[in-house]
């Protein structure tokens, strides 16, 4: 990170703009979450010093992790996909009414939920990219229309019966040597969910894809505007498209991954997910603007969120309606530091570089 | 004459208009006594009108005002305000909580709006604030309201769903003797006569659209950037606080969960169907009034022909991206030039067209 004032007047050196800086950013995150951690663990103990508890917050919001992933991508290529939730609900409708009505298998299932993320994804990024609609409002009635055949499929909630499938369901992966003991004093070694596997396997395929492919790059570039990248000669609409079939597909895998969580199918599940989805890209320093963005950045997000939501509960504050208070007041003092800081950076105050093992090569050299 | 019919037909308000033509010659030919009015004598023993154009027209009231503020929100800040049903349920519980500590009179009914109208400006202006000074989005700034709101009403209200009952909330809430169209109807042409007065003659529209337009072109004609987008919001506020009052005295009591739920985003989808542009600029309040009766009109219908209510989203999804598909630009361009190949005629650019081009980035 040092001093950049020299570049500009060196245009034989090896130099790039840097397109997604957003270091400082997903730096504040993650000292916050782990500042948050510690302080929880000092003060509140008990809970918090149980492995178990921290391992929870994925077991729980492996879905939220996935979901989030797809919208970070679609927030970078400055567009907005607020059906997210609503495809989730649907998927695990679907997935439960065909294991258990039509005899269907758990592969069918798998196959079932990614061709329904697909299908969505496809239609919106047609409407979006190649008719220019607005994408609020497509992605809005997307929501609208996943969540109407969600109770068309099956008006009332229900929950999985089908063997195989309640056997994935209680698959769970010990991880040796990491545990806590019992009231008996008998050691109960903590364990994660098959999904939070998939959630950070996902995390891991958007890093990548965000970082080493031509199309990720190319994302960065739409985002940040749209006009230069036309110039560059990249195909914007053919990238947003992408974008919105990304997400539609990785709602479908959030929507499975929450059906293997809870086995239930139900319309009220993954109400307001979108939002939460939105507000953890946020917190993880994507910006609604396009261009900038990080999917690490997400997934610390969406571990803040959960864990205030925990420490305030911890606290003492039960009723339900100081949580959406204390995430709305925390929402807002992580936009009110995005503002500050791009406020700053645009008057040249701060830099922002992303971390050296996050950078691409060229910016290492430089 | 051809000219003047020219122009309406070039105009945006044109499609939600067709769309709701539409809908009209589709319940008609569906059930030919749809639209009929039958005079009743209600429970109070008044005189009254009923009928599915009544309902229409009364369900939309709230949606209606709320379509009107999100206009002015969306052309000058180029973003969309989706805490408003927050700041309903949040205005509503104001507007509660001041009646329920006293007796209910007319002045104490117009205090209680008052307060509600206070506090509701006060959130569009932590709203405002955040988006015009901060420089946030504000769908993002706006999500901490959304969150939060519904929360606060609960907080207001000390935790409970408490009712409120008087004569006096039935005559804002449904009719007032001896007038046979319910008052949410007569609110809302009074609102809507005053901001065509307001925008009549005074510069909001003109500032509004420019700030939308060209923010920096905007404020180097002088004018306040700022301001305006503050005021916008704080407008919004008061189209909230209304809503949410009519919907109290509509149904007698608050509840912060389902108080106008969902309605931040039919309100945006007025917005839209009235072929407003989702990324600022000119608008027309007209259209978005249309939009919010279109919704209305479809849900009713949608009612009417025996869809369970939690199905209706379904079938509205399908209907909103019809209208949005028809009056895109691509669609609408496509159409154009069909009808000037039928006429022999080269094509030629619109005007729609060049406006497109300037905004291509939305959101």
């Amino acid at each position: 990170m040092t001093s950049n004032k020299g570049f500009a007047s060196l245009p034989g050196k090896k130099r790039r703009e840097r397109i997604s800086n957003t270091n400082l950013l997903l730096t504040i995150t993650i000292c916050t979450f782990v500042c948050m951690y510690i302080i929880a663990m000092l003060i509140w103990g008990g809970g918090f010093l149980n492995p178990q508890q921290f391992l929870d917050i994925f077991n729980n919001n492996a879905f939220l992790i996935v979901i989030s992933c797809g919208l970070t991508i679609v927030m970078i290529a400055g567009g907005i996909d607020i059906s997210v939730g609503g495809i989730t609900a649907l998927v695990t409708m679907a997935c439960v009414v065909y294991l258990d009505d039509h005899g269907g298998s758990v592969a069918g299932s798998v196959g079932l939920a990614l061709g329904i993320g697909i299908a969505f994804g496809l239609v919106q990024g047609i409407l979006i990219s190649y008719l220019e609609i607005q994408p609020f409002i497509i992605t809005l009635a997307g929501m609208f229309f996943a969540k109407g055949m969600t109770t068309i499929v099956s008006a009332t909630p229900r929950t999985a019966a089908h063997e195989a499938f309640v056997a994935l369901k209680q698959f769970r992966i010990e991880i040796p040597g990491i545990g806590s003991y019992g009231k008996t004093g008998n050691f109960i070694p903590a364990e994660i969910e098959l999904g939070v596997i998939v959630a950070l396997v996902v995390v891991l395929a958007v890093l990548v894809i965000l970082k080493w492919t031509r199309f990720g790059r190319n994302l960065y570039a739409v985002g940040g505007n749209r006009q230069s990248a036309l110039m560059l000669g990249i195909n914007v609409k053919r990238t947003q498209f992408f974008s919105y079939l990304l997400s539609g597909l990785l709602s479908g895998i959030g929507g499975y991954v929450y059906l293997l969580h809870t086995g239930a199918g139900n319309a009220s599940n993954a109400t307001a997910a979108e939002m939460q989805a939105i507000a953890s890209a946020i917190i993880g320093g994507t910006l609604l603007t396009g261009g900038v963005g990080n999917v690490i950045g997400t997934l610390f997000g969406v571990l803040s969120l959960k864990t205030f939501s925990n420490i305030v509960v911890a606290s003492g504050l039960r009723e339900p309606y100081w949580q959406s208070i204390t995430t709305g007041l925390m929402l807002c003092f992580f936009i009110l530091i995005q503002s500050v800081i791009l406020a700053l950076r645009d008057k040249g105050g701060f830099k922002l570089l992303l971390p050296k093992w996050i950078r691409l090569k060229s910016e290492k050299s430089a | 004459m051809a000219k003047v019919l020219k122009k309406f037909l070039r105009s945006q308000i044109i499609v939600p208009l067709f769309a709701l033509l539409l809908l009209i010659i589709f319940n008609l030919i569906r059930d030919i006594g749809f639209f009929s009015l039958t005079v009743t004598t209600n429970n109070d023993g008044n005189t009254v009108l009923s009928g599915n154009i009544i309902s229409i027209l009364n369900g939309a009231s709230e949606l209606a005002i709320l379509a009107i503020g999100m206009t002015l929100v969306t052309a000058s800040s180029r973003g969309q305000d989706i805490s408003v049903g927050a700041e309903a349920a949040i205005a509503g519980s104001v507007f509660v909580s001041v009646l329920r500590s006293n007796q209910i009179t007319w002045p104490v009914i117009l205090a209680a709006f008052l307060a509600s109208c206070v506090v509701a400006i006060v959130s569009g202006a932590f709203n405002g604030t955040l988006v015009a000074v901060f420089k946030i989005q504000p769908m993002i700034a706006t999500l901490i309201l959304f969150t939060a709101g519904r929360s606060i009403a609960y907080w207001i209200n000390g935790g409970a769903t408490p009712t409120v009952e008087s004569p006096l909330l039935g005559y804002i809430g449904s009719f007032i003797p001896g007038i046979p169209i319910p008052t949410p109807i007569i609110i809302v042409i009074i609102f809507g006569i005053l901001i065509w007065l307001v925008l009549r003659f005074t510069n909001l529209g003109l500032y509004t659209q420019a700030v939308g337009i060209n923010e920096k072109a905007a404020r180097l004609n002088g004018i306040n950037v700022v301001g305006m987008k503050l005021l916008s919001f704080m407008i919004l506020g008061v189209c909230a606080a209304i809503s949410g009052a009519i919907n109290v005295s509509r149904i007698g009591l608050i509840n912060h969960e389902t108080l106008l739920l969902d309605i931040e985003m039919d309100a945006i989808l007025a917005v839209a169907i009235g072929g407003n542009s989702l990324s600022g600029g000119k608008f027309s309040l007209a259209g978005s009034v249309v939009g919010a009766y279109i919704i209305q009109a479809l849900t009713i219908t949608l009612y009417a022909m025996k869809v369970p209510s939690t199905a209706v989203k379904a079938y509205k999804a399908i209907v909103i991206i019809v209208i949005v598909v028809l009056s895109s630009p691509i669609i609408k361009e496509y159409v154009l030039r069909l009808r000037d190949k039928m006429m022999r005629r080269p094509a030629k650019i619109t005007d729609h067209q060049q406006s497109i081009t300037g905004d291509s980035k939305s959101l």
